[in-house]
């Protein structure tokens, strides 16, 4: 069976079991999917929000940019974790015992103040929009390959899929639905790493095989790849720095701090039966994202070599163009791989010097994708890679462009501007929306700011700069009063989108961007993928300095806060 | 009410020891002090670049269900706690 058949059928088969599974749910569930998606078990339910949590970026992009960045991904690996102490720590608790079902609502009342919920719905909306586009720039690479075809006909296939998964998947059922997705992923991401760290350091556990010796060999494997590395021009595997340790600082913060403000994850933690769930579910979640977390620096180091050393099979040697493997020709085809002979000789040369480098474009995001294919593992392998790839990019986007859709029909259209909207014009209103959204980020997804992670971290900026400072004030702030919550919000937004847009382009149009993308013009040298850290200190002290300067809120928000501290009485309204 | 304050102050302590460790192991361990911590060598891996990509995040989740668990006693002894159904 060749590659191509092999493909179709493991996707074709994970794609009839999610849609089985939704059929399956949406027959049984009771009337009221809250109560249902209650008694799921907490285990179970951190798998599925583990599955909505890691996107593309997370399955695709991460271990290529990792590849090339060596130590300087860790702000990747530490930011998309680490933020998951700050949510069981300082919002999850809460905002399950307040128990509303969206973000701006919870800000709205909080606040005592419409005007506060719709600058949380922009905020939302900005920071949800931006995360479609990286993942649109993964479901591109993922259906490019797949399919054969170039990237922008991968993407609007992948457009038109997610645009019928999304409406169809609805809200019921999709718990179930992702409890699949995330088993597929994560098989589709530990086979391979177990694979090649079996081939490369003969020990299976890719967590335990970074750091081991190469089989038959004295030589660590980490050692090894600094030493081919250096050989090259390059900068060492494990201490290259991103930029400044300042600059990786900031990233990782304002990742952690993005990660507690994503309002498709918050949701997650609204629907568990109890406070302590709450708690304790965040852990589940973040263990089932450890599984693949942990595993991505082994897949990054270990696709570096193998692909250095496929390129250059003995030191001093070079691949003959002529004679590369299958896997080159296959993403040759995709326009993300490209090769250039400059000297003429026929031969592939690969280095750190872009005058003789023949390898023109790598581009990382294929890097996990291609990394079976370049260890020559067996074809289901790669197959479920692609399966993986695809499960991975298909629930993230499920999830944001239902966070979307409420935010439009639920908080703008009948929160605020026609309350007395019907059940139909509501639900019509959420699917609009979601195309809406779709349209948008895939129309910019032809033109990605960065690679899938880069500009989900983006995303995550903005949502650090703008939602995590209202929301753990609105708790651990009783004085915070809405003007300053507002403020601190716009201004903590405007500060990074600006900061963004003067880099990366308004709405990320390249030709637009006013400063260049440029590291002489950064802030403290501080890249506009970590600034979200910056806005949202700017959040934080605009709102204190303003909620000081007017009047205190009234006083029963004040106990509306007190209440919503303490775990007692969940599901009954307030009773001191 | 007042039953409530020092529930509330020794949560707020609580979560502050967990958010000293969570700092250590990743923006000191893996960032700050980096340089430094890779003079030592478990197996092959360094270990600031070990707390930075393995480490870190191991420690992130024993630290979410320390606290969750340590919650669970403070809300018991405060008798805040959810109803048991």
């Amino acid at each position: 069976m060749t590659l191509q058949t092999t493909t179709y059928l493991i996707v074709g088969f994970t794609f009839a079991i999610y849609i089985g599974i939704a059929i399956w749910a949406r027959a049984s569930t009771t009337k009221d999917f809250y109560v249902a998606g209650g008694h799921v078990n907490p285990i179970a339910n951190g798998m599925a929000t583990a599955a909505d949590w890691m996107s593309a970026a997370s399955f695709i992009s991460m271990a290529g940019l990792i590849a090339f960045m060596g130590y300087g991904g860790s702000v990747f690996l530490m930011g998309w974790t680490g933020g998951y102490v700050l949510l069981a720590m300082l919002l999850a608790p809460y905002l399950r015992k307040f128990g509303k079902f969206t973000v701006p609502e919870f800000i709205g009342e909080r606040y005592y103040s419409k005007a506060a919920r719709i600058v949380a719905v922009i905020c939302l909306i900005v920071a949800s929009v931006t995360y479609v586009i990286g993942q649109m720039k993964g479901i591109g690479v993922a259906f490019s390959r797949f399919l054969q075809v170039d990237y922008d006909h991968g993407l609007m296939i992948g457009m038109g899929i997610v645009f019928v998964y999304a409406v169809m998947g609805g809200m019921k059922g999709i718990t179930y639905t992702q409890i699949a997705q995330y088993c597929v992923l994560i098989l589709a991401y530990t086979i391979p790493a177990i694979f090649i760290s079996l081939n490369l350091t003969g020990n299976p556990i890719p967590q335990l095989g970074l750091g081991s010796t190469m089989s038959g060999s004295e030589v660590y494997l980490l050692d090894r790849l600094d030493q081919v590395l250096r050989d090259l021009g390059f900068l060492e595997y494990t201490t290259n720095v991103r930029l400044s340790l300042t600059n990786m600082f900031m990233y990782t913060l304002s990742l952690m701090i993005g990660t507690a403000g994503l309002p498709h994850v918050i949701i997650r933690f609204f629907t568990v039966p109890k406070v302590k769930d709450a708690r304790s579910s965040a852990g589940w979640a973040l263990v089932f994202i450890a599984i693949l977390y942990t595993t991505a620096p082994s897949v990054a180091a270990m696709a570096r070599l193998n692909l250095i050393e496929t390129i250059q099979p003995s030191t001093g040697g070079h691949l003959v163009y002529e004679e590369r493997p299958n896997w080159i020709k296959n993403w040759e085809a995709t326009g993300l791989l490209a090769f250039e002979d400059k000297n003429g000789d026929g031969m592939i040369q690969y280095s750190a010097n872009a005058e003789t480098n023949e390898m023109t474009k790598v581009d990382r995001d294929i890097m996990v994708l291609a990394n079976p294919e370049i260890a020559g593992l067996p074809n289901w392998v790669i197959a479920l890679v692609a399966a993986g790839g695809l499960a991975a990019a298909l629930s993230t986007a499920a999830g944001l462009l239902l966070a979307i859709s409420s935010a439009i029909s639920h908080d703008l259209l009948k929160g605020v501007f026609k309350p007395d909207v019907t059940e139909q014009q509501e639900l019509m209103a959420s699917r609009v929306a979601m195309a809406g959204a779709i349209m948008l980020a895939g129309y910019l997804g032809f033109n990605p700011p960065d690679f899938a992670a880069g500009t989900v971290a983006l995303a995550f900026g903005l949502a650090a700069s703008s939602i995590f400072p209202a929301l753990m004030m609105g708790i651990f702030y009783k004085r915070m009063n809405k003007e300053g919550a507002i403020a601190g919000m716009i201004a903590g937004l405007g500060v990074t989108l600006l900061y963004v847009f003067q880099h990366k382009g308004i709405m990320f149009i390249a030709s637009t961007s006013f400063m260049g993308d440029m590291p002489q013009n950064w802030f403290l040298g501080i890249e506009p993928n970590a600034f979200g850290a910056v806005g949202a200190i700017v959040n934080f002290a605009v709102a204190f300095a303003v909620a000081k300067m007017t009047a205190p809120p009234p006083q029963e928000i004040m106990e509306l806060v007190e209440h919503i501290r303490v775990p007692s009485g969940a599901n009954a309204p307030i009773a001191h | 009410m007042s039953k409530n304050s020092s529930y509330w102050t020794s949560n707020l302590k609580l979560v502050g020891l967990c958010l000293v460790i969570w700092f250590v192991v990743s923006y000191l361990f893996g960032i700050i002090l980096v340089e430094p911590l890779n003079a030592i060598k478990i197996g092959g891996y360094k270990l600031g670049f070990w707390f930075a990509q393995q480490g870190s995040i191991y420690v992130f989740i024993a630290l979410i269900f320390f606290y969750a668990k340590r919650m669970g006693k403070l809300d018991k002894e405060h008798n805040v706690h959810e109803d048991d159904e």
